[in-house]
């Protein structure tokens, strides 16, 4: 019977059976801070597509990685672009 | 005074002059009520992204002004008022926004030429393309 040997201090070394492939990922970047844009237009569409998914919803910060400042200018954005009618409210296979 | 644009849609069943008289009608609301008019673009028939008012198409027209506050509720009524319009946003341009609306303004100038100088390029040389067509191509390669 393999005894697990639980160490109280959590250095103990936890043998996974498959390899962790999730730690060596790329460091996420706000796209904005990192491009010096100040103003995010909602008359430009196809912009503004790079931060909705396939059904047209607005992308969250985990994936895009921009900052809370600038997620909540483009979420405006976008918004004001769908009532325009420049971006669909719900859509499928948009891009 | 402060700086902004909106972006209205007339219903596509209009025809153009009663088209440019509408857009003509709100620009003078604006002058009247002292607003000076920066700049005003003309999208032209767009596809709308879903149906309003069981349309699928408007004539979209952007008007970028500087006024008073109290300029935008006289534009909004008229808006509300006139039925030709389906759809409008007015925005008060900052800082940057501004910044953003002189430079995008300079950039769709220089598409249009861009776009211009290509058609005239067109129409000018339809006959004699082939022969200095293979010239460029070969000294880029």
């Amino acid at each position: 019977m393999a005894q697990e040997q639980m160490r109280p201090n959590n250095q103990g070394e936890i043998r996974y059976l498959t390899p962790l492939s999730v730690d060596t990922r790329k460091k996420k970047y706000c796209r904005f801070k990192r491009s010096g844009i100040k103003y995010i237009d909602y008359k430009d569409p196809e912009f503004l597509k790079k931060f909705l998914n396939e059904q047209g919803k607005i992308l969250p910060r985990r994936i895009t990685g921009t900052s809370l400042k600038f997620q909540r200018r483009v979420a405006k954005a976008v918004k004001r672009a769908r009532h325009l009618a420049l971006l669909p409210y719900v859509t499928d296979l948009m891009k | 005074m402060n700086k902004y644009e909106t972006v209205f849609i007339l219903t596509p069943v209009l025809s153009d002059d009663q088209m440019k008289e509408t857009v003509e009608k709100f620009k003078k609301v604006l002058t009247d009520n002292g607003g000076t008019i920066e700049n005003e673009e003309n999208w032209g028939l767009r596809k709308l992204a879903y149906p309003i008012e069981n349309k699928n198409t408007g004539f979209y027209t952007l008007v970028e002004f500087e006024g008073e506050p109290t300029i935008v509720d006289k534009l909004e009524t008229a808006f509300r008022r006139d039925e030709k319009v389906i759809r409008f946003l007015t925005f008060r341009l900052d800082k940057y926004a501004a910044e953003y609306a002189i430079k995008r303004r300079a950039v769709r100038k220089a598409k249009q030429e861009e776009r211009a100088a290509a058609e005239a390029a067109e129409k000018e040389a339809p006959v004699v393309a082939e022969a200095p067509a293979e010239a460029p191509e070969t000294e880029e390669a």
